[in-house]
């Protein structure tokens, strides 16, 4: 089936782009990275009909072996892919909405320097998260890991003269590190105990053993990859990372920071079910972590100005919900919402994008409003995604959240209805930005020249644009935008829990009544919103001095941000200075090395003296040294 | 030390008198390359070393009846004979530039 060519088309498109893309003009570096991943869609929708993914079939992994790695005594891994149906749906999403955003970028990045090195670093992506969805045992899965990683690093930083543009890529990069650490620690755990890395025989030994009640090695195991989940999937304690993250161009944040990358973690869960199903504990505290994470993020969501804060942290909120998904054993419907996300938050950011390219570069919501008539059908597509984020009956949100809420019922209670909350929270932050975009009166100054405040931007529009005033989007930004406005109503009726029934027992059994509840305050959310923001804007206002305290919490983001400088990072770089730096750099390593070279220096001096240039000493200290030696050796009476 | 079978050479000298000989001949020529100053008397003491370290290896050669000996020897006499060659060669060219044979005149390398 030559499953490997779905990866290398799109490492073809950025070896040719990354050598030559400066040399090459505009049109040609598009066309080499739109058509990578064109071809790489095409082939994946090829072999996945050959396969008979579309039509029933795939119920077993497919799997191809292309040649040893590692081989240590019986220790192997190979590098081999394997494809069944989870890995469609990642493959289906990641080249499906991928080439979407490779084609939006096109429109969105027009006006940009380093337009090849862009594209580049994005089929790079393209690249690590293929090989990610397809790697058949762990170590192939934490090459894709780290690689999708670096290139979120890359992208984030991509304005890399704005200063906070490569601190956020260095905190996302860092913040990912302590999660791998402990991605890292799973997979030595998994070697040591299965004696293999391979998904297959990991999860055929797992099957054989009881569900661990206390805690064992595959609790251990489970909790270890979760602390590498909630690095790479932005969950508590380990989100911090991802708003700072929109500091990169917006089809990155839509593609890497809500589509795919973030969801790796997720996916990387949901194939390790079954060492999650024999450990209650670690499934809890997955449970517990996502519901947390859900909770928290959209509180902090409520209240930010930031267009692209907003929907950052409303993903790192409906990461949360998968994460419930997957913590109440629904893995099905957790992999459902990944989809449906895939679907409306990477048109959320890229009809944010739109806005923002309208308004030359202009994100701040306070400065926006009354753009509907302006740009309408970026207005309409965004309408389209917060419908479907709000969960409003028939969209794709509805069917997955509705699914994990269900499971989560029926796991516990409490949880389904801080879900709830939690769901009413959505579409009334989601709405909120809605509205102060589009309706009201406009409040920004677009005729000065905008030289925003550049914290936390992502900086587009730096360059002179070339065109004034607010406008459309052209052809090649908004038909991306249509079709996923298309699959963002219509998605869910892809019912991904039916389709990976084979995988994952579907779960069933919650009543009726709890989809009622989720519609309403659902649609409660969108009232709200619309009674805050176009009825009475005077209503937050007052909410917000009556409840101040909370307010500046919220406002502020539970000092999380403040709380860990506080705590990690000011210690740490007081220990660098004071002991690694003063101590340990300048007095022990400098003082070994330049020891050393004192020492050396000191014995040269003398042994100097003994080179004199004349031959004739030379020749003595030869004649000498070979008398010494005999005289020895005739001493000692052994010629 | 054990002491070494008395074979005669020619039945006449004693073996180890050629030995004998031959470090005479080396002290000789290691004496005069280290303490004379003209460059030729120098190079004459080269090959006095040489042919002192011929003559042992003959003697051997004769002695252990193996012909080993005289193959080197040939070739530190051609050796010798390229050396003598290019040696002189220098010899003259430094005479030619400096108008001195002193060895200690010629120093321009040090420093």
């Amino acid at each position: 089936m030559q499953l490997w060519l779905i990866p290398l088309l799109p490492l073809a498109g950025f070896l040719l782009n990354g050598v030559f893309g400066r040399k090459l003009s505009k049109p040609v570096v598009n066309a080499i990275a739109v058509g990578s991943v064109l071809l790489s869609f095409l082939w994946v929708l090829k072999t996945l009909n050959a396969l008979g993914a579309f039509s029933g079939g795939l119920e077993e992994a497919y799997k191809e072996h292309y040649f040893t790695w590692i081989q240590s005594g019986t220790f192997n891994i190979g590098v081999d892919f394997a494809v069944d149906r989870l890995t469609a749906i990642w493959l289906m999403i990641v080249t499906g909405v991928g080439l979407l955003i490779h084609i939006y970028a096109v429109g969105y990045m027009a006006h940009e320097s380093g337009y090849y090195r862009f594209f580049a670093y994005l089929n790079l992506f393209m690249f690590f998260m293929l090989v990610l969805v397809l790697g058949a045992n762990y170590l192939l899965l934490f090459v894709g890991w780290e690689g999708v990683g670096l290139c979120s690093y890359l992208l984030i930083g991509f304005y890399f003269l704005e200063k906070f543009a490569t601190d956020a890529g260095n905190k996302a990069f860092i913040v990912n590190r302590i999660g791998d650490f402990g991605f890292v620690l799973a997979v030595f755990l998994i070697g040591n105990h299965f004696k293999t890395l391979d998904f297959a025989s990991v999860f055929a030994q797992v099957k054989t053993m009881p569900v661990e009640a206390n805690i064992g090695w595959i609790t251990a195991i489970g909790l270890l990859l979760l602390l590498g989940a909630t690095g790479k999937s932005a969950q508590i304690p380990l989100y911090v990372w991802l708003p700072d993250a929109m500091a990169g161009p917006t089809p990155v944040s839509a593609l890497i920071h809500a589509a795919t990358m973030v969801t790796a973690g997720i996916y990387m869960i949901a194939r390790s079910a079954e060492l999650y199903l024999h450990s209650s504990m670690a499934l809890d505290v997955v449970a517990i972590i996502g519901i947390a994470t859900a909770f928290v993020a959209a509180t902090i969501g409520l209240c930010q100005t930031d267009i692209k804060k907003v929907f950052a942290y409303s993903t790192v909120s409906q990461l949360g919900y998968m994460f419930v998904g997957l913590g109440t054993g629904a893995f099905s419907a957790g992999v459902w919402h990944v989809m449906t996300h895939a679907f409306f938050k990477a048109l959320l950011f890229l009809g944010a994008g739109s806005v923002i390219h309208a308004l030359s570069g202009e994100q701040d919501l306070r400065k926006m409003g009354g753009l509907a008539k302006k740009i309408p059908i970026t207005c309409i597509v965004l309408f389209c995604a917060g419908v479907a984020i709000a969960g409003v009956p028939f969209t794709s949100g509805h069917y997955s959240k509705d699914a994990i809420l269900e499971a989560a019922y029926l796991h516990a209670p409490w949880m389904y209805w801080i879900g709830v909350v939690t769901a009413g929270m959505t579409a009334f932050y989601v709405f909120r930005a809605l509205f102060l975009c589009f309706f009201g009166e406009y409040r920004g100054d677009l005729q000065d020249s905008h030289g925003h405040d550049a914290h936390g931007h992502d900086a587009h529009g730096h360059d002179a644009h070339g065109h004034g005033g607010i406008h459309e989007s052209p052809p090649v930004m908004w038909i991306p935008l249509a079709i996923l406005a298309l699959l963002s109503l219509g998605g869910g009726f892809i019912n991904i829990p039916q389709y990976l029934e084979p995988m994952f027992k579907p779960v069933e059994g919650a009543p009726e009544w709890l989809g009622y509840i989720a519609i309403a305050v659902g649609l409660g959310g969108i009232g709200l919103a619309a009674l805050f923001y176009l009825v009475s804007p005077a209503i937050p206002e007052a909410l917000a001095s009556t409840f101040a305290t909370p307010y500046r919490w919220i406002l502020n983001k539970y000092f999380v941000d403040e709380f860990y400088d506080a705590t990690v990072v000011e210690p740490m770089i007081d220990g660098s200075r004071v002991f690694l730096w003063r101590v340990a750099d300048a007095r022990i390593v400098d003082g070994a090395v330049n020891g050393a070279g004192t020492v050396a220096r000191s014995v040269g001096s003398l042994l100097r003296l003994a080179q004199s240039g004349y031959i004739r000493n030379y020749a003595a200290w030869v004649v000498g040294g070979s008398i010494l030696v005999i005289a020895y050796m005739g001493l000692r009476g052994s010629f | 030390m054990p002491p070494l079978p008395q074979l005669s050479l020619s039945g006449v000298v004693p073996f180890n008198w050629y030995l004998i000989l031959s470090v005479i001949l080396f002290a000789l020529g290691v004496a005069g390359f280290l303490f004379r100053r003209n460059i030729i008397t120098v190079f004459m003491s080269i090959e006095l070393m040489l042919n002192a370290v011929n003559l042992t290896f003959i003697s051997f050669s004769y002695k252990m009846n193996q012909n080993d000996g005289h193959i080197f020897s040939f070739f530190v006499m051609v050796v010798a004979a390229a050396e003598a060659a290019v040696g002189l060669a220098i010899i003259l060219t430094v005479f030619k530039n400096r108008q001195t044979l002193e060895i200690d005149e010629v120093s321009s390398l040090k420093n």
